[in-house]
């Protein structure tokens, strides 16, 4: 199953102009648990998939509302910067969204 | 003021000055006897032009509709309105546009405004200076601070904290008018000088600085009133068709931030791993439990923008399978082709060509591509170059080169993409990057912003 349509909410934003901050909210504690189980959301994978450093990538887990907070340096320019394709940096859920879990 | 020293009640406008909110809603929370409104008018999220070009990312007609009415409401209850990062990026043309249309609404209602004024731009030597005494970090992962870097800066800003909104409290303004400050700030100033708890205060204004955003249905354009009291705070929608319930306010410290489980201030790491969330009531939420560790040192976030070139594009699409199964070698050979047939001095100068494919990869770069080719493609022919000439003489000529540019295969001989404007090619203007996003550390976080009164 995608990582996608696992999710109630995948969402992508700026966590100022330097980071990207990816928030995946599921409906039910199972799908939260098989997702946060998943090898493909590991710092490496995630590193890989965004061309950021491994280190660099924080995976936290926030049980109390089911989500799972994906944190980066953001890929590409700075927000803005000659070079960047996304300012509010909202629409870079993907490709992690297209993982199977 | 109406304010007792059990809790203070306060408002959030709204999660933008200008973004608009319902007039109703001002009025329902106006009848809660707060003791201050606060809205915050800036943010980072439009990227670095706004800061570097010293204009505002909302226009002075959608400030003034939203402005007006709090305004009204606190002069008529003898409450002050904070608005913290004026004019959007809270420089000084940020700030001076503000007051301009402060100005504006004291002369049509006829009324007297007392403002109190808070600057918050850096002077460049200030932070070469620290940066030379080596009190300068970089803000997650932005790169080291460099001269040069300060040097390319037009604008830098500093991020000011609850000490200098407390100051300007004091001088019993009908509104303080803040520069760029920390969304916390404008919220939290009042309560912590009134003596309440830093940590509830802070973890208050986090939730309170975007409006509804907390509540149910989401949204940021509406009103929110806040209770805070010795040992928690209560939040609730002055909008009765919404309502926050625990978790939509425990998810809002996801919201923009890399860390749910704290965030930091100049007032030190909140810390909100051992909070509590309980229903009040059909439509508030009660919040206890924040830690605050307080800060070892002062430090200020600054913001700088630094003009990295100037902007023309072009705006292109097809349905052509040739054409979009040739797209890559299309770019190469008209890359090829403008550096080829530029005036030397206008390639010596240095540019970037660059064509963002929508609805092959121009969102996620080559890092998600769907399977198969799509059935049209979109193209923006992006040019940043030294000079605005520059820019639109590059552009123009990458835009014919990509109209007539042969490849095998080729049946559209007669032109290859689908220009929907005339002109074809538009003027984006300055395009700026932010070469400063650091924290700078100090000895007196008053020092930079003094506070001035201004009479309208």
């Amino acid at each position: 199953m995608r990582l996608y349509d696992l999710a109630r909410v995948i969402r992508s934003k700026n966590a100022g102009p330097f980071t990207l901050t990816i928030d995946l909210v599921f409906a039910t504690r199972d799908d939260f648990a098989r997702a946060l189980a998943s090898e493909a959301l590991s710092s490496e994978g995630i590193a890989e998939l965004y061309g950021v450093e491994a280190p660099a990538v924080r995976v936290m887990p926030f049980e109390r509302v089911l989500t799972i907070k994906v944190s980066m340096p953001r890929p590409g320019a700075s927000s803005g910067a000659p070079g960047d394709t996304d300012v509010y940096g909202c629409s870079q859920h993907f490709p992690l969204a297209d993982c199977r879990i | 003021m109406l304010l007792s020293t059990s809790e203070v009640r306060y408002v959030s406008l709204c999660g933008m000055l200008g973004y608009g909110y319902p007039l109703q809603s001002l009025s329902r929370a106006m009848a809660t006897q707060p003791a201050f409104i606060g809205v915050d008018a800036g943010s980072t999220d439009p990227g670095p032009y706004y800061l570097g070009a010293g204009v505002n990312f909302v226009k002075p007609e959608q400030v003034k509709r939203d402005l007006q009415p709090a305004l009204c409401a606190g002069l008529d209850a003898e409450i002050p309105l904070i608005v913290g990062s004026a004019g959007g990026s809270g420089g000084a043309p940020h700030v001076a546009e503000f007051l301009d249309v402060l100005s504006q609404i004291a002369e049509e209602t006829g009324r007297s405004i007392r403002a109190a004024v808070i600057e918050a731009e850096v002077p460049p030597h200030t932070v070469l200076e620290a940066l030379e005494q080596g009190r300068i970090t970089p803000c997650g992962p932005a790169p080291e601070l460099t001269p040069d870097a300060v040097a390319d800066c037009s604008r830098i800003v500093a991020q000011m904290g609850t000490g200098p909104l407390i100051e300007a409290l004091r001088t019993d303004a009908d509104i303080i008018v803040a520069g760029r400050a920390c969304d916390t700030a404008i919220f939290a100033a009042l309560p912590i000088m009134e003596g309440f708890d830093p940590a509830l205060a802070l973890h208050a204004a986090k939730i309170a600085e975007c409006g509804t955003l907390c509540a149910l249905p989401g949204g940021a354009n509406d009103a929110l009133t806040v209770t805070l009291r010795e040992d928690h705070f209560i939040v609730e929608p002055a909008n009765p068709e919404k309502c926050c319930l625990p978790d939509t306010v425990a998810a809002h410290s996801l919201y923009e931030q890399p860390d749910p489980n704290c965030f930091h201030e100049p007032e030190g790491t909140v810390d909100l791993s051992a909070c509590e969330f309980e229903q009040v009531g059909e439509r508030g939420v009660r919040v206890s439990g924040t830690r605050l560790h307080a800060a070892e040192c002062h430090t200020l976030k600054l913001e700088g923008a630094a003009l990295r070139g100037y902007r023309s594009i072009s705006i292109a699409g097809t349905t052509d399978p040739g054409v979009i199964a040739s797209i890559d070698g299309i770019e190469q050979g008209v890359s090829e082709r403008v550096r080829a047939n530029l005036p030397p001095d206008v390639v010596d100068g240095g540019y970037s060509l660059r064509f963002l494919r929508y609805g092959l990869d121009a969102v996620a770069g080559g890092r998600h591509r769907s399977p198969g080719p799509p059935h049209e493609l979109g193209i923006v022919i992006d040019v940043v170059a030294p000079t605005q000439q520059a820019a639109d003489t590059i552009v123009s000529l990458a835009r014919s080169t990509a109209l007539h540019q042969p490849f095998t295969g080729r049946k559209t001989t007669a032109g290859n993409f689908a220009f929907p404007f005339s002109p074809s090619d538009l003027r984006a203007g300055p395009v700026y990057e932010f070469a400063v996003y650091h924290l700078m550390q100090v000895d007196d976080p008053l020092a930079l912003f003094p506070v001035r009164i201004e009479e309208f």
